[in-house]
Parts: C-alpha cells; structure tokens; sequence
C-alpha cells in the first residue's frame, strides 16, 4: 500500500498470561517489529469496548486484545468474557467500516513467547497491506 | 485538587537499556511533560542509590507521582512501590513502564527503540496522574498446609513444615506414599539403599502428630485465595476398614485374582486386594475393585479375603457399600509435589521396546538389582539365564526434537549407576552409549571417573536401533545394538544379553488437569511453570501455591529435597507472619449512580457484589474478600457505576489517549 508505512499498533494484555508471555519475548531476545505498545491489564475480561474504540478514534491501525488461554485464567472465565465484548466490538467495527483484521482477539500463555512475537509480526504484515486506518485520515483532517 | 508533582527516573539497567535506548534523550523528554517536576537516569535504579534518589526527590521536591521506567513491573513494580512507600507515599501514586522486556531486549532500531520508550513514559506519566491512594487489607492466614504428592519432595517438605508444629494434610493418590524413589534399589553416586534412607522418613511422615495423610486420595476442587483456601478430597474407597486392617497380608496371600504389580514396574504380579510393597505408609490392604471377583459379581463369586479376615477389616459391606468419601478441608497454603512420570519408550519403535523381552527401562531394571525384587536382586534375562554383556543406552526421549527437547538430568548418572551395579553384581561386559556425559553434582565427576577405571566401555553415539537379527554367529541369540560411534567415526554393532534404555523423565500425564484445579501454568515441555525461573523457583503466579520436585523440571534426589525444603520455608515464612496483604485494586461501587441492576452480580465468577437495599433504594454492594479485581463487572455494568481501582476508565483511557499522541 503506502511507502514506508508503519502500522502503530496498541496491544491489551492480561498481567498473568499475554503480558507474561511478552516478557519472556524479551528474556528470551525475541525480535519483533516495534509498532507496538502494550497496556497492561489484569484480565483479558477488563477490557472495554470504550478503551478499542478510543484507540481506533485516536488513529491506531490495529489493536490485539489478549490474555490467557480458556482453562488457564486466574479468574475463572475472563477469556469467555472477552470473547463476548471482542464480538460485539467486531459489529461496531464493521458499522464504522473498519477492517475486521484491524482487531485481532488471541490468547497467549505465559510460556508463549515465540506465539506473542509470531502474533505481533503478522498483525504488523497484515496491516501493512491495508494501511492506515480510515480513522487515522479523519483524525489528521480535524487536527 | 492538590496539583500533581510527578517525578520521572529512567534505568540504565547497565547497558541492557542504555545499549538500545537512548537515556539521555528519553530523559530529557520526560522532563518535557506535563505535571513532570524532574526527570533522572540512573544506572540501576533498583540498587539502593538508585532508590534513594527517588525517596530524595520525593522529600525535597514534594513529588506525588512517580514513574520508573525500567524492566518488567512484574520483577520490580514492587519493589518501587516500597521505595516510594518508604520515601512517605502511597505506594499505589507510582506507575512503571517496561521499556526492557518489551522494548530493549526485542528491538534493535536505536532511533525507533528510543521512540517507543517515549510512548511508554508518556502513558505512564498520563496515566499515573489519575492514581489514587488505595489501602491495603491484612486478613489472618490459616497456617495448615496442604501438600499433594508423597514422594520424596511432599515428604520433605511436609515435615519441615509439621516439625514447626504446623499441620500439614499430605494427599498422596496412590495407596502408599513413597513415590518415585520407594522404587529405586540403590541411589547414585554414593549407592546407598533408596529404602534405607527412605523408608525411615515414610515412617516419620505416617506417624507424625502434625500431619494428616490422605492416601488414595486426590483433590478435587480448590476455592478461594492465599491465606483461606478451600479444598474438596476425594478419599477413594479402598473397601476396607481402614481402622481394623492390620496389615497381615493374608488376604493377599489368598486372593486368586492378579495384575501387573504398579510398584515392580509390571515385573511382578499383585493381586486384587493388596498392600503396594513391604514398606507401604499407610501398612494397609487396598482392594482394587476393578479386579475384584466380589465387587464385580455383586457377591456372588469368591469373597476368600473376607473369610480369611480374622480382624474384620474385609467384609461384605465394606467390599459392596463402601464409596468415595469427600473430605473438606480448609488451608492457607499449598505446595504441589506430583512429580514426573516415566517416558514410555515404546514410542520409539525401532528401541524395541516391548517387542523384545530384554530391552528394559531403568524403572524395570531397579526392580531387577533390588534384593526385594522380582529376580531378588538376581541380574538375569526374562527366562532367567545370567547376563553376560549388557547395553546402556542414554537420552531415550530426551535431546531429542522428536520427543523431548531438554536433558532429564538424571539418567547419565542412573546410566553409570547401573554400569557399577552390572560389573559388580553379574560381573558382566558393560557398553554405556550416550551423547554426552553430563555428570554435574556432587561427587558425580568421580563417580564417572570411577567406572572408567572399572572397565566400562563408552561409545560415545546415538543409537540407531535395537534387533535380534543376527548377521554373524557371535550375534546369534543376542540383542544387537546399532549405534553410530562418533569417535572412531563408524557404526558399529554390539551384541548384548540385556539392553537398558535411559527413559526421559516428562510431566505427569495429568499435569495439565492438576494445573487446572490448583491454576498453576505450564511451560511448553508440560512442566509447572515457576513464578521466576531463577529468583522465586518454587513459587506460582498463583500467591500461596508452590511447587517442588520433579513436576516443576526432571532433577535428582538431592535437588528435590532442597527444592522441597525451599517451599516449605516459604508457607513457614507466611505462617510466623500470619496475615495475608490483599491486593487493594479490586471493584468499588459509587452508590449514586447505580440502578442496581445486578448486572456484575451475574457476571462475577466468585460472588463478590451482591444487589442490596439501601435507604430503600437498590445498589450493589462489592464483599471485598471475594473480589479478585478481574474488572469483568466495570466492563457490563451499563452506568459505569462499579469501577476497578487502580483500572479504572479514566487511568486506562489516559494511556491508550496517550499513545494514540505518537
Ligand atoms: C530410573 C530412575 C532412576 C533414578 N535414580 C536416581 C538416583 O539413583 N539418585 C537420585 O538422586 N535420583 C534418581 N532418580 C530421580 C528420582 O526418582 C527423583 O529425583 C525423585 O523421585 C523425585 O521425587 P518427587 O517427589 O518430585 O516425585 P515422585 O517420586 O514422582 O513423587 C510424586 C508423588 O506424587 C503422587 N501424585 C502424583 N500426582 C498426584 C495427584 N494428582 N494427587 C496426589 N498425589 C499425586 C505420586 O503418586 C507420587 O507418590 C531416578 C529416576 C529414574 C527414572
């Protein structure tokens, strides 16, 4: 698509899993390209839809949301409840005439950290092919 | 409102930050945002120069806020909230940006690495504004301990713990605690007997005022958090009365029906009612009622054992009405000590395992040497001709890519252990095939040294296949080892009487069912995962559950127990401290906007909020010791009335605005 773009990526991760799993991306020296910035959550079930919409309202290409497998969670059955808001998030998405490939759900153990790197490089590769989110556009119009 | 004081200090971590990142300009960025008062580098900010700055500044400067921005706040949010804690704030004012693990140590673009790690200050400084003092609650711990597994590790650790006059409930599955190492005949390298070093603590563990045993048991369900843990047991029925049996042994004597006895390995047979080995704790008959002619036939068939019980133990009703019992049991920590299971190696066809009656794995051949076991003690072939020559063949299953990737570490030194066991006891023709010989504890350079002076041979090779086909008359009747050997650079061919394979060490087969039940996570090999691999070995992400002994990694005897007497020391730690801190960032609710709808009532997996009346109107209300803060009810509730301290919207929202600024 565009020469030279850069996907800007934010990730949702939970502290006790994906976040885990980031860090031992990096105990373990992992490259992966650096488009994305993490926020930590405590569970996967935390996030809110507000938080994906502010994001894509702000201009991010892409945004990954995950946390620990379904028999893995501290909580129970936070992965159940992210999975219901991920899906109601992906109607709104497609009403606003977002890419569906924009969010990305996924879960990531703690021991995954070749997973986590391999997630963030295809999110990056799939965003590259296309580009900038329509929001990002809008956004730099009204500033 | 009080203006806001922020204080920004960037970690060096010696060159592992400062190697990718540049700290001079991040710094000087910092400095640049809003509500920042001051902004400084520092080598390592976890040393205690580094962490008097920030108590320094607080003081001095009359900061309110402070970041660090550093490796993980999974290794070291803690320790800077005690520094901030320490230098006169609420440790909950401080926030930490990872600008390590998920930046210096995966990117190495200098220019875009110093780029993210602006983003990551910037979030951290927008969010950390809105944080707020939070207090945390103490609740008593109750100091019983359960431990699972009675090998040697649960053992271990249950002693310790029950000789500070704790109380410990030991579960062990099987019938008889022991483990692993009841099994073995000889223990390298000082080749002491495993019995006689063991069964004097089995004995310690069964009679021990402090300790409760649960054999034959398994836990089922486990509730609630560190301190106040709830816990189902399932206490299978042995179909005996536990309190009359004597352990005569009669009954089993008598008793017609047999099956491959667990303990030898399947070299011996046991029956249908049976008491594991001569040394079993608890000393009593269990009736394995799969087998069992009576239970089966409701009854009418046999029922030997019942006549021949002079104690009673044995009867109709405790052989047809005895069922499962379900014991509750209340904890405030828990240590799980299941250990590993024994690579099959039959998986690897061309080892001819099971196909041929003398390839052996090294659980089978301990049986073979012990003096209480099936050949007592004798080194002899299936049909019962002494062995002249035997083979040992190293890292069966393990280094290997096809089917475990990491060294068992036991089984060069269980290898050699039965190299001196075959020269001493059969006098016979020893050929050790291993990879390389990794000889690592105490006294084991020795041990290996030793044998080579005892004329073992060492063909340093993979083995490529076992077989019985015979290419010249030498090789006739003979299992014949293919190997490579990498220093004379050939294959080669070794006719042999016996073959004994190294089997792996890998995790149990139910590990990932037991780590559900005591949420503990898994490394990709299938072992427990540690909380930190090299500075917190035996604890879990989960506060309060520990883990020791091989179902945390394969090791040996001496590395269990120390590993065993490390958990230990950790519950004894939290019992003479007595109360557990609960984390204070769980859900509260601002009654005034609430409709008490009820919503998080029934989204929330542990019952925390409940609708209530309040001055006769409905509002929900958060049972504080419930919460586990997992923000699920935040995300449904439709007035944005419950919210999650320390996640609340306006502090997540702050990041995410931030790094939408790029
Ligand atoms: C062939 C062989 C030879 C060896 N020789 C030596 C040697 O000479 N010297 C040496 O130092 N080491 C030796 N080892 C290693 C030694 O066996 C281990 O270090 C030791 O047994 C580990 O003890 P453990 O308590 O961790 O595990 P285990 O011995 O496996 O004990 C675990 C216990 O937990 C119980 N359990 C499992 N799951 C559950 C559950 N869900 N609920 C309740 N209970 C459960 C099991 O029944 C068992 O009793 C050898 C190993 C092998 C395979």
């Amino acid at each position: 698509m565009m020469a030279g773009f850069e996907p800007q990526i934010i990730a949702f991760c939970c502290n006790w899993c994906t976040y885990a799993a980031a860090d031992l991306a990096g105990t373990s020296r992992m490259h992966y390209p650096p488009n994305v910035r993490i926020v930590r959550v405590m569970c996967s079930g935390m996030v809110d839809p507000i938080y994906v919409l502010k994001a894509f309202e702000g201009g991010v290409d892409g945004i990954l949301v995950a946390g620990c497998h379904l028999t893995d969670c501290h909580y129970i059955d936070g992965p159940v409840k992210c999975d219901e808001t991920v899906n109601k998030l992906r109607e709104v998405l497609h009403v606003l005439g977002l890419e569906d490939k924009r969010l990305r759900r996924e879960m990531v153990a703690a021991s995954e950290g070749v997973l986590f790197a391999q997630v963030i490089n295809e999110m990056v590769e799939d965003l590259k092919k296309l580009g900038p989110s329509p929001f990002k556009a809008k956004t730099e119009a009204l500033a | 409102m009080e203006e806001i004081r922020t204080g920004v200090y960037i970690c060096h971590c010696g060159l592992t930050i400062a190697g990718v990142v540049n700290v001079e300009e991040l710094t000087e960025y910092a400095e640049s945002l809003p509500n920042v008062v001051v902004s400084r580098e520092y080598r390592y900010m976890c040393s205690d120069p580094g962490q008097d700055l920030i108590k320094k500044d607080i003081k001095e400067l009359g900061l309110n806020r402070v970041v660090v921005a550093s490796c993980s706040p999974r290794m070291h949010e803690p320790t800077f909230r005690k520094t901030v804690e320490d230098g006169g704030l609420n440790p909950y004012l401080y926030e930490h940006a990872n600008i390590r693990e998920h930046c210096s140590w995966v990117h190495d673009d200098k220019e875009l690495a110093t780029k993210k790690s602006k983003d990551l200050v910037r979030a951290a400084v927008k969010r950390v504004f809105h944080h707020e003092s939070l207090v945390t609650r103490e609740i008593p711990l109750n100091p019983n301990v359960l431990v699972i597994g009675g090998g040697i590790a649960g053992m271990q650790a249950a002693l310790d713990i029950a000789d500070g006059h704790n109380k410990v409930y030991l579960v062990e599955r099987d019938p008889s605690i022991g483990g692993h190492m009841a099994q073995l005949d000889r223990t390298f390298p000082t080749l002491d007997c495993s019995e006689c070093i063991l069964t004097p603590k089995m004995g310690d563990v069964g009679h021990h005022p402090f300790i409760e045993l649960l054999t034959y048991s398994e836990v089922e369900e486990v509730s609630g958090s560190i301190g106040d843990f709830k816990v189902k047991v399932r206490k299978k029925a042995r179909h005996i009365d536990e309190s009359k049996c004597i352990g005569c042994n009669l009954c089993e004597e008598k008793c017609p029906w047999k099956t491959d006895s667990e303990f030898e390995a399947g070299m011996a047979k046991r029956k249908a009612v049976y008491i594991p080995f001569a040394q079993a704790i608890p000393n009593i008959a269990v009736v394995d009622a799969d087998l069992c002619a009576y239970i089966q036939s409701d009854g009418k068939k046999c029922g030997a054992c019942i006549k021949l019980c002079d104690a009673g133990a044995i009867t109709p009703e405790t052989l047809l009405k005895q069922t499962d019992e379900i014991v509750e049991l209340e904890v405030g920590t828990i240590i799980v000590a299941t250990g590993y299971d024994q690579f099959d190696p039959s998986v690897i066809p061309q080892y001819g395992y099971k196909k041929y009656d003398n390839v052996l794995t090294g659980l089978e051949f301990e049986r073979i040497t012990c003096a209480a076991g099936p050949t007592e003690g004798k080194i002899v072939t299936k049909d019962g001709r002494p062995v002249e020559s035997i083979g040992i063949v190293h890292c069966v299953g393990s280094r290997d890519e096809n089917y475990h990737e990491y060294c068992s570490r036991v089984c060069c030194m269980y290898g050699l252990k039965y190299a001196h066991l075959s020269k001493e006891m059969a006098n016979a023709d020893v050929y050790e095939f291993y990879i390389d010989m990794r000889c690592f504890g105490e006294g084991y350079e020795e041990f290996y040294k030793r044998l080579s002076e005892e004329g073992v041979n060492f063909v340093r090779g993979k083995v490529a296949r076992i077989t019985d086909e015979a290419q010249t008359d030498e090789e006739q009747g003979k299992l014949i080892v293919v190997s490579e050997d990498t220093l004379l650079g050939k294959m080669i061919r070794v006719p042999v009487d016996m073959v004994i394979l190294c089997s792996a060490l890998e995790a149990r087969s139910d590990a990932e069912n037991v780590g559900k039940v005591f949420n503990i996570n898994r490394r990709a090999d299938g072992f427990f995962l540690e909380r930190h691999v090299k500075l917190d070995p035996v604890a879990t992400p989960t506060d309060g559950v520990y883990i020791a002994g091989c179902c945390e990694a394969p090791r040996d005897i001496p590395d269990t127990v120390a590993q065993a007497e490390a958990a230990a020391g950790k519950a004894l730690s939290l019992i003479s401290k007595g109360t557990v801190t609960l984390e204070a960032a769980i859900s509260t609710v601002d009654e005034a906007i609430c409709h008490g709808c009820g919503r998080c009532e029934e989204i929330c997996a542990f019952s925390a909020p409940n609708v209530v009346t309040k001055n006769g109107t409905l509002v929900s209300s958060v049972n504080e010791a419930l919460c586990k803060g997992c923000g699920s009810c935040a995300v449904v509730c439709p007035t944005g009335a419950i919210a999650i301290k320390h996640f609340t919207q306006d502090e997540i929202l702050a990041q995410v605005s931030a790094l939408t600024e790029a």
